[in-house]
């Protein structure tokens, strides 16, 4: 299972590599978001998957599933979710005061001499 | 702090006080007030000669850094003795000169004395420090000063220009002396000058010994012009002319000898020493001379004139050090060049400070330097035409003047190296009686050009801007001592040898010190016909021959192009260097965020990639897997599915609900991964953000919002594909080389013990790890004040509509 999720991962990043070496900056958010996908899942996979109950006690299993990377997870998630809201409201800012949303336009001044 | 401390330290303190005094005196030259100090100073050091005569030295620490061995140990003896009279001495006459020579209404003379005061201290700090990181600092200080003294115009372009190229120089080869001196204590644990100099025997096999050794000639070599470094000496001469006749003759450039001079007991018993130093000097002296007759500008000739010069006392170093290879002590013709080499230093101290004073007043009554408009002069300006006799004639080595005794004895040096047989100089030896002839010959003809160009012939009073007349006594003053001085140390040399030459000499060449004698008995002897008198001759007769054939062979110097002087190769390599690293800037920062995505990505891809491979870290164990089942893998291929749909989208539509499937899978997947509390706030957090992505879809641009294909991309596939590969063998090799087992059972173990909670992850999220999640909330809350503060603050708008409004009011 950890190998067949590694490749899951693998593929996630792939994809959100090259969307975040696109020109559009809406594409650029959707790659990190599935960045972040594979970068939880990857931390909850080298946790270990299903050894065994859900971590909550009372639970009949003597055996609980690692709690701490859950944990983890969660606080990045939130974090995540905090950064690409931002970056929504960000890209949405630059759309309305810039009139674009290619990043090749996006350049400074300097660089379009 | 002891006296030779507050003598180093009383240039600056006088610094800081100039400003001061130029508010307050308004009406006073603020020079005669400067004067004060460097006589005082001369006075001191003079004080001391019977102490160094009588081979004692003066020590003084004061503690800096004690526990990095760097304390500022002032150390007089023989050689500093030397250095900081000449310092003092001349510095007097040159704050003496510069008041006639600056007018106090039209210069800004308070920065003129800050300068050349600091420049003072720091000469005084080098020659007198024993530690060699003070030394250094010290010796920074000095290119710095200079760099101000040279830019002192500094409205003019080619003062900038000379500035910025001496300091480039000089500061080039400070640092690498700085290297050669941090070489030099880590062989030896000791910064001090004269505890390395005990170790010396042990030194030389070190392997850390050469490169510390050609490190610190490189510092020595660009401070004191040698070949190829003195290029700057020349530009340097926009300067006015007080700082050229005090750095760039007699101070500054022979900091370079100084240092030479102080490590000879440290270097010399290796042979690169000798064969350097020798041949450096010679050739730069050979060099300098040949090109100083093609000058046209009086200071051009002093300053290649100067070049040359310093090249013979470099090489005279050279040679001399070969008499610590020699053990016959009572016969040691070698330290001759050393005796020399001291000697010609004070001489060319004096006549050429007296040249160049010389120049300065032809320039300040005449208001030209090009010898081509000059001429004439000599019933005009019949005081300075007598100095300028004695410095030439003396610069060209004729009797009676001092640089005939140590042209003589340069000579005597030269043609000893016939006798040596180390370091085949059985073979090459010869070279350098020849060159050191052809470099006097040379010599002599820009003397007597210098000398008749400027004061004879016929007066060219329509090319001159001022009419010309005698320069005040006031300015002549100082010329004439130094004048004076080169004929009296002419005439009677051994009032010199005794207190000043026989101690320098002794402190250069410690090692052969119990021969004491042997020094006076050297020195007195000078008179004699011998070969040495012949070469002289020899020397008058060709480069007067020469000098009166000078408009046949001038073409000479044309022959030569001009694209490979060294000036051209500094100029083409600032150029080159300046360029290309524009270029090389313009080309990786090209301000397009994907090319930096991609340098970072393809240095990640190549450094993990060469990690796992030096580390040998791929592994794959496949024996502590959890099972696969039916849902598993339906997920993964609706994720793999839903990622692919994105990068084929044609629409963001479509990706953007890719996008939220994606999410929804993934919190499928912490459902069969046992994570309730992840699935639950995945799923919320997807549903919000697709609803943001949505909306920032909606807001896109009229313009760009025709849809169109993502469009292929072979590099950026290539790079992406290597990335996911990359984490996926990462992944891969992580989990099969588990070291240590997971830190979870303390947390099963004490959630409802000491906790008091059933929820394992919610636990360590508010009470286990509860800091990690006071600062997520913290991020969140920024993320919402930023979101916030975007939306609402318009500063850029209100300021275009204010200038729509300015240009609708135009």
């Amino acid at each position: 299972m950890e190998i067949l999720m590694a490749i899951v991962i693998g593929i996630l990043f792939t994809s959100g590599v090259y969307l975040i070496l696109s020109k559009s900056l809406l594409r650029i958010i959707i790659g990190t978001g599935l960045l972040s996908h594979g970068a939880h899942l990857l931390i909850l996979t080298m946790g270990g998957l299903k050894r065994g109950a859900v971590p909550i006690l009372g639970e009949d299993g003597s055996k609980y599933t690692d709690p701490v990377p859950q944990a983890l997870i969660l606080t990045a998630i939130v974090i995540s979710f905090g950064v690409t809201a931002f970056f929504l409201v960000l890209a949405y800012r630059a759309y309305q005061e810039l009139g674009t949303d290619n990043v090749d336009k996006l350049r400074g001044s300097e660089g379009n001499e | 702090m002891s006296s030779l401390h507050l003598a180093i330290f009383s240039p600056f303190l006088m610094a800081i006080l100039i400003p001061f005094i130029f508010k307050l005196f308004r009406k006073l030259h603020i020079g005669w007030f400067v004067l004060i100090l460097p006589s005082i100073l001369f006075l001191f050091f003079l004080s001391k000669i019977p102490l160094i005569k009588d081979g004692g030295v003066l020590k003084a620490t004061l503690n800096w850094i004690p526990s990095f061995d760097i304390n500022f140990v002032a150390y007089l003896d023989g050689l500093g003795l030397l250095f900081t009279l000449l310092i003092t001495g001349i510095g007097s006459l040159v704050v003496l000169y510069s008041i006639f020579y600056l007018d106090k209404n039209k210069e800004k003379l308070h920065n003129f004395y800050v300068y050349l005061l600091l420049f003072m201290g720091a000469m005084l700090g080098v020659v007198l420090s024993d530690n060699l990181i003070v030394l250094y600092t010290f010796w920074e200080l000095t290119s710095f000063s200079s760099f101000l003294l040279i830019g002192y115009w500094n409205t003019r372009e080619r003062s900038r220009y000379g500035a910025q190229k001496s300091m480039l120089i000089t500061v080039f080869g400070g640092l690498s002396m700085l290297g050669g001196f941090i070489l030099l204590s880590i062989m030896t644990g000791s910064f001090s000058i004269h505890e390395i100099m005990l170790q010396s025997n042990t030194l030389i096999s070190n392997e850390l010994f050469l490169p510390a050794l050609i490190l610190v000639l490189l510092g020595a070599f660009t401070k004191s012009a040698q070949f190829p470094f003195y290029i700057w000496l020349p530009d340097a001469m926009e300067a006015p002319t007080p700082v050229s006749a005090y750095l760039h003759s007699a101070t500054m450039v022979k900091a370079g000898i100084y240092l030479v001079a102080r490590l000879t007991p440290i270097f010399a018993l290796h042979g690169a020493w000798f064969w350097i130093i020798s041949l450096i000097g010679i050739i730069t002296m050979c060099w300098a001379s040949f090109n100083a007759v093609k000058q046209t500008d009086l200071k051009g000739i002093l300053a290649f004139s100067t070049v040359s010069q310093l090249g013979l006392i470099m090489s005279l170093l050279g040679l001399g050090s070969a008499s610590l290879h020699y053990d016959f002590l009572s016969k040691n013709i070698y330290m001759g060049a050393i005796v020399a080499a001291v000697f010609h230093l004070i001489n060319h101290a004096t006549f050429k400070g007296s040249l160049f004073m010389v120049a300065g007043i032809v320039d300040h009554e005449t208001g030209t330097r090009d010898i081509r408009k000059l001429g004439g002069l000599m019933y005009v300006m019949p005081i300075t035409f007598t100095i300028a006799v004695v410095g030439t004639l003396s610069m060209a080595g004729l009797p009676p003047f001092n640089g005939f005794l140590s042209k003589e004895m340069f000579f005597t040096s030269v043609l000893n190296v016939l006798q040596m047989n180390i370091f085949q100089m059985e073979t090459w030896g010869i070279l350098f009686p020849i060159l050191a002839w052809l470099g006097s010959v040379f010599t002599f003809i820009y003397s007597i050009l210098l000398l008749l160009k400027t004061f004879t012939g016929k007066l060219q009073e329509e090319k001159l801007d001022k009419k010309p007349h005698e320069a005040p006594l006031g300015m002549l003053f100082s010329p004439i001592v130094l004048g004076a001085l080169v004929i009296i140390f002419g005439f009677f040399p051994n009032i010199l040898s005794r207190n000043i030459l026989e101690p320098a000499v002794a402190s250069i060449l410690p090692n052969l010190l119990q021969e004491n004698d042997r020094f006076a008995v050297h020195i007195r002897f000078w008179h004699g016909f011998n070969l040495e008198l012949l070469m002289t001759i020899g020397v008058v007769v060709v480069g007067i021959l020469l000098y009166l054939t000078l408009k046949k062979w001038r073409n000479i110097y044309n022959i030569f192009p001009k694209r490979f002087t060294l000036n051209r190769f500094y100029e083409k390599g600032i150029d080159i260097t300046e360029k290309g690293s524009y270029s090389f800037t313009r080309r990786l920062m090209n301000g397009s965020i994907r090319s930096y995505l991609i340098y970072i990505f393809i240095f990640f891809i190549g450094i993990v990639t060469f990690t796992l491979f030096k580390k040998d870290a791929i592994k794959m164990d496949t024996t502590n897997l959890a099972p696969i089942g039916i849902y598993e893998i339906t997920l993964a291929v609706i994720i793999i599915l839903g990622s692919i749909t994105i990068l084929g989208a044609k629409s963001r539509l479509t990706s953007i609900i890719a996008l939220g499937a994606v999410g929804y899978t993934v919190s499928l997947f912490y459902i069969l991964f046992r994570a309730p509390d992840l699935a639950l706030t995945q799923l919320v957090i997807e549903t919000v953000s697709t609803a943001l992505f949505l909306l920032a879809f909606y807001h896109l641009p009229q313009l760009s919002r025709k849809e169109e294909h993502i469009g292929f991309k072979l590099t950026n596939a290539l790079i992406s594909i290597g990335v996911g590969l990359v984490i996926t063998i990462v992944a891969i090799s992580a989990h099969s080389n588990k070291m240590f087992d997971s830190i979870a059972k303390y947390y099963i173990e004490n959630t409802h013990d000491k906790a008091g909670g059933g929820n394992l992850v919610n636990v360590i999220l508010v009470d286990f790890r509860g800091f990690d999640t006071m600062f997520e909330i913290s991020v969140l809350g920024i993320a919402a004040l930023g979101i916030y503060g975007m939306i609402k603050l318009r500063l850029s708008n209100q300021k275009k509509q204010q200038r729509r409004m300015a240009d609708e009011n135009k």
